[in-house]
């Protein structure tokens, strides 16, 4: 391992390039046919894995605009990926705002103010965070079932019910946040107090300019927790101008209605933004990833 | 735990410059939530509003009482974590006790108002109608019998009017447009000159309708057709006739421990259970195994240090973590799908075969496993990454000049020195993937079915997403049953966190004493 002797190098490079590169193939595979099927003729599988006949009717669909065929007859869009996507950007953003505003001041508490019974109160939401809020899915049901009879706007089908629902990801990013606050160094609090600062001053000029770096990791980390949800849209959104991406993607690969190359291109044209910017701020995530956040 | 005592104190010494301000604040808002519990507990929701009292008062005593100072910060968070998650999760074990669906959807008062309101229509008397304007208000004319109506606003609840003999009027409106009044049509009477009140029964008719039922009593409605009076079973949530027929729809009520009778004893509820929650511990276990595995011997290549293009590897092997997961989940389905998938298309090619994926039972699981693997491993690598980094290189250095080979370097030096602080996060990766709803019903929905079942059940189902299908697909919406499966759940849940929590305690300990 640390003395080598230059064959078995050499032998060992390329078996471990071989492998990475097998095993890229088997990974990167789906993704090469997604592009393929999205130029590819018609809504079903044609026995060619390239376009024969490049086509670029599913991406007009998927912008929404009508498509005129060669032999004159009109496509119109099936579903309206565009709405869908402003949706689910609406309700990401405005759940992962509330999000992030809930959680960073309840971390900064929780790290710096002395309450009673404060370990108490982190062991439990320690143990509940595990919990997730798809399994009360039949409570979100009845209680949202019951406000829609007091006002429509909390009720089924409305976002603003699915907002609400979103925020109880605060558990997560509470313990992720105050991870990060219990590593600033008490001296500059101490400080800020002796001059006279409440601890609310403390919190907006000290601790809130110097959390923007993890701030900025949950308010991504909540944003594509929001966008990848679906049992909690699925159950709570009804009409088809109200869906998320998630629950209108799915009508695609309905059985009766199969539009397997409209899919590619809407899938491709509202996945790429996200994984853009995942893979931007990616090496900032991982860190706040480890902290708690558990995707697959 | 290091920072606790350098806090701020209580907050007795410090000054406020304008108490009266926040006073002022936290009362008015105080009064504007109580009117909003008031309000929900007229309209009979008795429990949001006793939620609402219960934060009203929390908001008011911390943002009230100056001693509460520090806990006014913690306010917000614990309210929303009560109220979210802690009142969501006891909310659906309560209704495991409830035989809450379908059948049995309504409160008692709304029941007896659904039951009322149903009528039998009278054909001697059945005529169309015709609606017309009369500045403001409407008229409603009846062509047959020559009688047009006082008018009406066809906007409050419950108008009752007269018929006068009268001429047809000169405008009236289209059927179109008087379909748009039907709200106000139905709540209309409307009483002909030899006393017969007609009542709209349908869009295109108005006629005389005897109610079928009649409120008797407390709890006895009497039914017209046969004379017979139902009486309120509030064990089981009907009217039933003395005999003992149910007459739908039913009332919510508690049944006690039925619905866990039903899981555990039922034999064509039990069968399935047991599959499904083998197989729930099964995908859990395999997956966590799987992405452990898999993430592990990439990150530990990737750390080779004679290894070239380590930039761009990374890159591209967590590009199935940056797609989000609903569309790559989605994108799997259309590639495995049986009779046009691309995955059957080349394996046709090459050997001839075309795998049930969605029909057979044990090959839908393989799917689910390889799916989720490939979604989960860039997750495992990036972490093992980090951990294999903090493995100091003079333990490896030594065992490699005792003449370790490289493969025994990593049993017994790296793996024993990365599980501990991986070890929750692991627990972390079960408990998710024991819930994993999203995979399972963007996949297969938890197909195939498994044959001879009373509800429906699928090979694939884990418990989270057999809940799901009782609850809001194809069997009648048990939600009470639903509610006692995931009161299981939650207990296994539970043992999974507090497991989480005891080896979360154990790596930060062992951090600390280092």
């Amino acid at each position: 391992m640390i003395v080598e002797r230059p064959r078995d190098l050499r032998i060992k490079k390329i078996a471990a390039h071989g492998f990475m590169l097998v095993f890229l193939l088997l990974i990167l595979f789906p993704f090469f046919m997604i592009v393929s099927i999205s130029f590819r003729e018609g809504n079903f599988a044609t026995g060619a894995l390239w376009p024969e006949n490049p086509t670029l009717e599913h991406w007009y669909l998927a912008f929404g605009l009508d498509y005129t065929r060669a032999d004159g007859t009109v496509v119109s869009p099936p579903y309206p990926v565009l709405l869908w996507m402003w949706n689910s950007i609406k309700i990401g953003l405005i759940a992962s705002i509330g999000v992030l505003a809930l959680s960073t001041i309840s971390a900064y508490a929780f790290s710096r103010i002395r309450i009673r019974g404060k370990q108490g109160m982190l062991d439990g939401l320690f143990l509940i965070q595990m919990f997730p809020t798809t399994l009360a899915l039949v409570a979100i049901f009845a209680i949202f079932d019951a406000l829609g009879e007091v006002t429509p706007a909390l009720g089924i089908n409305s976002h603003a019910a699915l907002i609400l629902v979103y925020l109880s990801q605060i558990t997560l990013h509470i313990w992720t946040i105050k991870g990060y606050f219990d590593s600033v160094d008490t001296a500059l609090d101490k400080a800020a107090e002796i001059d006279g600062a409440s601890p609310w001053q403390t919190f907006r000029f000290i601790f809130l300019p110097l959390a923007v770096p993890i701030m900025a990791v949950v308010f991504v980390l909540t944003f594509i927790g929001v966008i990848n949800d679906y049992p909690i849209a699925s159950v709570l959104i009804r009409s088809e101008d109200q869906m998320t991406l998630a629950v209108g993607s799915r009508l695609y690969l309905n059985e009766f209605k199969y539009l397997w190359g409209d899919f590619a291109a809407a899938a491709i044209l509202s996945g790429l933004p996200i994984t853009v910017v995942f893979l931007i701020a990616q090496r900032y995530l991982v860190s706040g990833l480890s902290d708690g956040a558990v995707k697959g | 735990m290091t920072t606790a005592d350098a806090g701020f104190g209580p907050a007795e010494t410090r000054t406020e410059a304008r108490p009266w301000l926040r006073l002022t604040i936290v009362a008015l808002l105080g009064l504007m939530m109580l009117y909003g519990a008031f309000f929900l507990y007229q309209i009979a929701q008795p429990l949001f509003g006793a939620i609402l009292l219960a934060v009203t008062t929390g908001f008011v005593v911390i943002f009230g009482a100056n001693r509460f100072y520090g806990a006014r910060f913690i306010f917000p968070g614990v309210a929303a974590v009560l109220v979210f998650i802690a009142f969501p999760v006891a909310y659906t074990i309560w209704l495991g006790f409830t035989n809450y669906s379908s059948f049995n959807l309504l409160s008692y008062e709304r029941t007896i108002e659904v039951l009322i309101s149903r009528g039998t229509v009278d054909p001697e008397t059945e005529q169309p109608f015709a609606v017309a304007r009369d500045g403001e208000v409407y008229r409603i004319w009846l062509p047959e019998s020559g009688l047009l109506s006082a008018p009406v606003s066809l906007t409050v609840e419950e108008e009752e009017v007269a018929l006068e003999p009268g001429e047809a009027p000169a405008a009236l409106l289209t059927p179109r447009d008087a379909i748009a009044l039907r709200s106000g049509l139905q709540s209309l009477t409307l009483n002909t000159p030899d006393e017969v009140a007609l009542r709209n029964a349908g869009l295109r008719s108005f006629a005389s309708v005897t109610p079928d039922f009649v409120r008797t009593g407390e709890n006895e409605l009497t039914r017209s057709a046969d004379g017979l009076t139902l009486t309120a079973n509030h064990e089981t949530g009907f009217f039933e006739t003395p005999e003992g027929e149910a007459v739908p729809p039913g009332w919510r009520v508690g049944v006690g421990f039925d619905n866990f009778e039903r899981i555990l004893e039922s034999k064509g509820v039990r069968g399935p259970m047991l599959s499904i929650f083998a197989w729930t511990f099964a995908f859990a276990g395999l997956s966590v195994l799987g992405v452990f595995t898999v993430g592990l011997l990439l990150a530990v290549i990737l750390q080779w240090e004679h290894l070239r293009f380590k930039t761009l590897y990374r890159i591209l092997l967590i590009l199935p973590y940056a797609v989000p997961g609903f569309i790559s989940i989605l994108v799997f389905r259309g590639l495995f799908n049986q009779n046009f998938g691309e995955i059957n298309l080349i394996l046709e090619a090459l050997f001839g075969l075309r795998p049930n994926w969605f029909t057979d039972g044990n090959l839908a699981r393989v799917m689910i496993l390889f799916v989720n693997i490939w979604l989960g491993y860039p997750y495992m690598m990036l972490l093992a990454m980090g951990f294999l980094q903090a493995v100091p290189q003079d333990h490896k250095k030594a065992a490699a000049l005792e003449g370790a080979s490289s493969l025994r370097v990593f049993f017994t030096i790296t793996l024993p020195q990365i599980i501990p602080p991986f070890l929750p996060l692991l627990i972390a990766a079960f408990a998710f993937n024991f819930n994993n709803l999203v995979l399972i019903l963007l996949l297969t929905r938890g197909g195939p079915d498994i044959p001879g079942t009373v509800i429906p059940a699928g090979e694939t189902d884990i418990l989270a997403s057999f809940t799901y299908r009782l609850a809001f697909q194809d069997s009648g919406q048990q939600f009470g049953l639903a509610g006692a499966i995931t009161l299981l759940i939650f207990l296994v849940v539970a043992a999974i966190s507090y497991a989480n929590f005891v080896a979360m305690r154990r790596a930060a300990n062992k951090r600390s004493g280092r």
